[in-house]
């Protein structure tokens, strides 16, 4: 085995280990804020992308601008989803959460099937697809693309919980609800931000990873899952490890479609994500204080 | 324990009468149907509504004991009904080991874990090309014979479906009435409170795990041998939640309810058609709706929306 193809396929595992990240920070967010795995998370990626492309094509906007409008609009419907299914839930035992969620993303899943269709869609690459060569691999401009807004996105991410006063009041409720509460922070509006932070940066997920593998109505399960996992190897943090969790998920799948079978590459993710929980459920960093089961 | 008795009779007596009221016809294919999905709706309610463990991967074992039955009877050219049962055994120690790391977990970690167990599953059988004939499927295999009778139509496999569910449906009732079940609902509601009454709830929840299981390879096998073409598209992630959704909307913890599950949504794309793609939105929607407003699904949502009207009926004729 070269280690140019080895070079190649650690690269191309690098991007979409972020966009793995990226979902998992997302899920880790509203896990901690409320205690919910929120099984509605991919349909946010999925609706990213194809916002985006609705933008693009419908209201023909730059693509600059199709985006942000794109983010907007998901997050509106996170903000819907929290508002209408989560907070008037009467009986919130984890199994009603569970169901609520995932109804709530095959219900938006289908929506979307009857605004977008069954095809595919591809949104056109950020700048261009001339293949850049690093050694002996290339890559595409999408992949910078992508690792650089995940690198910002993930800063953002810390600068606004550590160095502003709702992240902190967010970080209070992740540690302990009552005692946040307690202190005089608004738990629910935490809870709503938590929705709307992990909406958005779905969103962005989506239509980052979208010019590179195109997207459709269905995408949202098997990302969502993925990012999942991310999330679980990372321990359910917001942080740094989520992201390391996504790199190692995105790295050894690429690995195993291109040296093992390309048919078992989503299996792979499920193995992990079942060794993790039966061996490490506090995650491959985490102390095993943190009970997660 | 009598009434019961009585009520289980009632009902056998219309399921066994029902194919003299349709007559053949179309409406018999889907009535098989709804027999499977009620046997594998009461299997998952077993764990979900009487032990409180969820499982988004039933659609697996689903298909594990079609495929297994599929396999044995057409490559190993076994008789059903020794490949029935040898599948059931199968994916009965299948369950039972993994089931012991599995049911540590709880709540979303479960969900996620059974989800993925049934994606390998799912996966397995697109790739495993040389036994399950990946994507394009599995074909030819053998009707159920019993004493000459070959059951190759509607009503006969109607009352071969049927026998099964009822038998499936005694059972589930019986178990839920003895003291099995009542350790199963003391783990419901709390599993320390139920190890320190003496229950091994951690035994007991795999045993439960691996009984749902083998119920649901169960079925699985007769669907194979009713169908005698299985393809993985059946056993896939949006089955498990089709049960799932079954199992909540009918009533969680009652066995009747998963008939009424079972049969609703079973039904319902059929009085849906050219609605075909909605369905899935329907599902969604029921869901959201059930949980908002019948947590306890149909079988006590229904009698308590109609004692209010009557209640409030009685309240306007005393005014």
């Amino acid at each position: 085995m070269q280690f140019d193809q080895i070079l190649q396929y650690v690269l191309s595992g690098f991007s979409t280990g972020a966009i793995y990240a990226l979902i998992g920070i997302g899920f880790s967010i509203i896990y901690n804020a409320t205690g919910i795995i929120n099984f509605a998370q991919g349909e946010f990626v999925m609706l990213g992308g194809l916002l985006t492309l609705s933008c693009l094509q419908i209201f023909n906007l730059p693509l600059w601008a199709a985006i942000p409008c794109a983010v907007s609009a998901s997050t509106v419907v996170g903000i819907l989803f929290e508002r209408l299914a989560i907070r008037p839930l009467r009986q919130p035992t984890p199994i009603n959460l569970v169901i609520i969620t995932i109804g709530g993303s095959i219900l938006i899943r289908g929506l979307a099937m009857l605004v977008w269709g069954k095809d595919t869609h591809s949104i056109p690459a950020f700048s261009g697809d001339a293949p850049i060569a690093i050694g002996g691999a290339t890559i595409l401009p999408q992949h910078l693309w992508i690792l650089a807004i995940t690198l910002i996105i993930i800063l953002a991410n810390k600068l606004y919980f550590y160095h502003t006063i709702s992240g902190k009041a967010m970080r209070a409720c992740a540690y302990n609800r009552r005692a946040a509460g307690l202190v005089g922070i608004d738990v629910r509006r935490m809870v709503l931000f938590s929705f709307i932070i992990s909406s958005a940066m779905g969103a962005v997920a989506g239509i980052i990873v979208a010019p590179l593998t195109m997207t459709a109505y269905d995408v949202g399960v098997m990302l969502g899952l993925k990012g999942f996992c991310a999330a679980i190897i990372g321990g359910m943090s917001s942080g740094i490890s989520t992201v390391i969790g996504g790199l190692i998920l995105g790295v050894l799948e690429s690995l195993g479609a291109g040296l093992i079978s390309s048919g078992y590459k989503d299996a792979i993710a499920f193995i992990i994500l079942l060794l993790i929980l039966f061996i490490r459920p506090q995650g491959l960093f985490g102390k095993a204080d943190s009970e997660r089961v | 324990m009598r009434r019961d008795l009585l009520f289980f009779s009632g009902f056998s007596l219309l399921v066994m009468l029902a194919p003299q009221l349709f007559k053949g016809g179309y409406l018999m294919n889907v009535l098989v149907f709804v027999g499977i999905n009620t046997m594998l709706a009461i299997a998952l309610n077993l764990l979900l509504g009487y032990a409180g463990q969820i499982s988004l991967g039933h659609a697996g074992f689903f298909g594990l004991g079609a495929y297994l039955s599929g396999i044995l009877t057409t490559t190993a050219n076994l008789n059903p009904w020794l490949a029935m049962p040898l599948a059931a055994i199968i994916v009965g120690c299948l369950a039972g080991t993994i089931g012991f790391p599995i049911l540590k977990l709880k709540g979303h970690y479960l969900a996620m874990a059974t989800l993925g167990l049934g994606i390998i599953i799912y996966i397995v059988f697109n790739e495993t090309i040389e036994l399950t004939g990946g994507p394009s499927g599995l074909s030819g295999i053998p009707n159920l014979k019993l004493a000459g009778i070959s059951f190759d139509s509607d009503v006969k496999n109607y009352y071969l479906i049927w026998g099964m569910a009822l038998a499936v449906m005694l059972f589930s009732i019986n178990l839920a009435n003895s003291r099995v079940g009542r350790a199963l609902r003391a783990v419901h509601d709390s599993e320390v409170a139920a190890q320190v009454l003496g229950v091994n709830a951690r035994l007991l929840k795999v045993q439960i795990f691996a009984l749902s299981a083998v119920i649901s390879s169960l079925a699985g096998s007769l669907y194979a041998h009713t169908m005698t073409f299985i393809s993985p598209t059946s056993f896939g992630f949006n089955f498990s939640i089709e049960l799932l959704t079954m199992v909540v909307i009918g009533g969680l913890g009652s066995i009747y309810g998963s008939f009424l599950g079972a049969a609703l949504l079973t039904l319902l794309p059929e009085f849906l058609r050219g609605a075909n793609d909605y369905d899935i939105i329907i599902y969604g929607g029921l869901l959201v709706v059930m949980v908002m407003f019948m947590p306890g699904g149909m079988v006590r949502g229904i009698p308590a929306a109609f004692r209010k009207v009557v209640r409030r009926k009685e309240v306007r004729d005393h005014a």
